[in-house]
């Protein structure tokens, strides 16, 4: 490898050449020895000065986290699943199987083959596309989808497919197959099923997970928990006299970020908090909820009558009501059920802040005026006067100018997203000697925090791109990428086996839908709402 | 290229002093890297436009590939540099650390048509300071110094008794 192996290199003779030209030989010696070691104390230059560069980094890095008392630590996973002998297998089943349910289904173990053969091409397309290795990679959670249910054929079957597949993360072995019901209590009946995913449109969940609750069936629900204000009470107590383990569906709740972040709350790095902005800001249809209208749907394949059962009103069939039913109040509730319950939720995470006082909300149709009567722009103030705090929400479907989740202290400003960022305020009373000291610069983030993770993300649409940057998507754990949806199904399987509560039970539960009804209702009755805690009722 | 073996006076100096410095910059890179609990080279590649940008792509879409190229990175800057700096197996060193240049700079050349998400500096077309010092490796080896300031003299001589 060194030059003397090099048959060019011209080295050899050379320093005899320059002996030669310096006269004798002592003096050759003594300028060799020179000459050689000549650099030495240019290496020792740059030691010194990269070394005294390093202490003053770390010591400014460590006044800084020793002031703010915080750790680097990210959550570990502690799998209590492993090696878990088949009699401790769990029986589920899938009440609606659309889009959220699919994906459930499939963080639970139990992928559609149609999807598996797109990731596998995705993968030959993009080589940056890792999702089904990561997808393979998540632990087993020892299911049975035994059950389905969903109003529209198609899904039906799909559903039924995925409970049979042989691909399967973890090295799970191929599911024994499911069957299909028309109807969600016939699947309620069978004494081997243990508990429900409910992932249908928002105008079934409160009377399924009352149903479910009843037969001592433990339930998933997917945000938000009710249609209306009126159903809240009636879930809250089925759930606490069942004694069943209710997960309501915010998976963000397994973000390490939302850890981090609450860590950050607790030990007052912020200051007073008076204020919090969270927002949506989405700019594609999918976005806005104009789902595909498969082609295969209509009037023989969608069972129209059960769907509209728990409805607000009674209308014909309506492709766009059945595939995009978000846009319209009487299936769910808009932006106020389907993102500011994530907003809020997070936010409830973080500073544990529970019902507000009030809300007063405001917006309207401005963009997809596409027959829909929910807002695509929504603003909502709440006041919590007893915390000396203020939450915005502030949504628009019609514009992606991302605008984050600020939370706003008097001595310093936190970012939550995917990671956390956290800026001194200039005139911070806490900071004001590191700022002095110029330990600490307000234009440099004072503590950033970002899921440790070496690889690619490989996003592919806006909405996605939306989600991932929520944390909706995915997280970290021991720099591995992991789904949030695998995380709080597990949290939930995790009670169901062991005992305790998940992590976002009936009582986060309970919180958040009174909250964003304040706003939905605030927004239809034009005026502002508050929440009277001995009626237990919005007022 | 025999003439380069006796250099001497300022032109010695001045070759010596051009290897010296390149070595620094290329030592304290890598130190600084390895330094770096959090550094990787995912992003670099990943936004790699250019010729070699399937190449790059693959090397990050892997968790046990981009391991290997982070190390090879951190250690190859590190050793590069310091061989330099102290005349050591130079000429072996300068090739390598040619060949290192060159590789970063066809992750995102400045070639008309390609935008690099990274913001830079300055303002490059064609070239940029990574390809000068890429050509400047490669005088360093064709015109080698470290026999006369540097280790080198001791191995070469040791080499020939």
């Amino acid at each position: 490898m060194s030059d003397q192996n090099d048959p060019k290199a011209p080295e050899d003779k050379s320093p005899k050449q320059s002996a030669g030209d310096s006269g004798s030989g002592a003096g050759v010696d003594r300028r060799s020895l020179f000459k050689g070691l000549a650099t030495i104390p240019v290496l020792g230059a740059l030691g010194a000065t990269a070394w005294a560069k390093r202490s003053a980094d770390d010591a400014k890095r460590q006044a800084i986290v020793d002031e703010l008392g915080v750790t680097g630590d990210a959550p570990a996973i502690i799998d209590r699943l492993t090696s878990r002998p088949p009699s401790d297998r769990i029986n589920v089943g899938i009440i609606g199987y659309g889009g959220e349910g699919e994906a459930l289904v499939r963080a639970a173990g139990f992928p559609a083959p149609d999807w598996v053969d797109t990731q596998r091409q995705a993968q030959i397309n993009d080589p940056r596309n890792r999702r089904l290795e990561e997808y393979l990679a998540h632990g087993d959670l020892n299911l049975e989808l035994t059950g389905v249910c969903d109003l529209f054929d198609h899904r039906a079957n799909r559903a039924v497919a995925a409970s049979s597949i042989e691909t399967r993360p973890g090295g799970a072995p191929a599911g024994r197959g499911a069957t299909r019901y028309q109807r969600y209590t016939e699947m309620l009946e069978d004494p081997d099923l243990d508990a429900v995913i409910i992932a249908t449109p928002d105008h079934w969940h409160a009377q399924i997970t009352i149903d479910a609750a009843a037969a001592g069936k433990h339930v998933y629900c997917e945000k938000a928990m009710t249609r209306t204000a009126d159903e809240v009470l009636p879930v809250v107590n089925a759930v606490k006299e069942s004694g069943i383990k209710f997960q309501l569906g915010h998976q963000n709740r397994q973000l390490e970020s939302h850890e981090k972040a609450r860590e950050v709350y607790e030990k007052e790095i912020l200051g007073p908090v008076t204020l919090i902005e969270t927002t949506t800001n989405r700019n594609d249809r999918w976005g806005a909820w104009v789902w595909d209208i498969h082609p295969d749907g209509n009037p023989d394949t969608i069972d129209w009558a059960q769907f509209q059962e728990n409805a607000g009103h009674d209308v014909p069939f309506s492709l766009e009501r059945f595939f995009r039913w978000r846009c319209w109040f009487d299936y769910g509730t808009g932006l106020g059920g389907d993102l500011l319950s994530h907003e809020y939720d997070a936010v409830n995470q973080i500073m544990r802040v529970g019902i507000p006082k009030s809300a007063m909300a405001s917006g309207g149709i401005y963009h997809y005026k596409d027959g829909r009567d929910v807002p695509d722009t929504f603003q909502v103030a709440y006041e919590y006067p007893e915390r000396d705090l203020t939450l915005l929400y502030s949504a628009t479907l019609a514009s992606g100018r991302g605008r984050g989740k600020v939370f706003m202290g008097h001595d310093a400003a936190m970012e939550v997203g995917s990671g956390v960022r956290v800026l001194a305020e200039p005139l911070s009373t806490r900071y004001a000697d590191m700022i002095e000291e110029e330990v600490v610069d307000p234009d440099r983030p004072l503590l950033t925090y970002r899921p440790g993770f070496r690889g690619l993300d490989a996003v592919t649409t806006a909405t996605e791109e939306y989600f991932a940057s929520r944390g909706l998507l995915f997280t970290y754990r021991g720099g591995q990428r992991v789904s949030t949806l695998w995380l709080h199904i597990k949290d939930w399987l995790d009670t169901i086996r062991f005992g305790g509560e998940p992590a976002c039970n009936i009582d986060r539960g309970f919180e958040e839908a009174i909250t964003c009804h304040m706003a939905t209702m605030s927004y239809q009755l034009g005026r502002k709402v508050e929440w009277d805690p001995v009626q237990q009722q919005i007022v | 290229m025999s003439n380069s073996a006796s250099l001497t006076g300022a032109r010695l100096w001045a070759m010596a002093a051009l290897r010296i410095l390149i070595g620094w910059h290329l030592l304290y890179e890598g130190i600084a890297k390895l330094w770096n609990p959090y550094w990787t080279s995912a992003g670099f590649l990943a936004d790699s436009q250019g010729p070699l940008a399937g190449l790059y792509l693959w090397m990050a879409g892997d968790p046990g590939r981009l391991t290997v190229v982070d190390v090879l990175n951190q250690w190859g800057l590190t050793l590069i540099g310091l061989a330099l700096i102290l005349g050591v197996f130079s000429r072996f060193a300068t090739l390598m650390g040619a060949v290192l240049l060159g590789l970063y700079y066809l992750g995102t050349p400045p070639w008309p048509g390609i935008e690099s998400s990274a913001p830079a500096e300055g303002s490059y077309l064609i070239v940029n300071k990574t390809l000068i010092e890429c050509v400047a490796m490669i005088v360093l080896w064709l015109v080698p110094t470290g026999h006369q300031v540097g280790f080198d003299a001791y191995l070469t001589r040791g080499g020939n008794r």
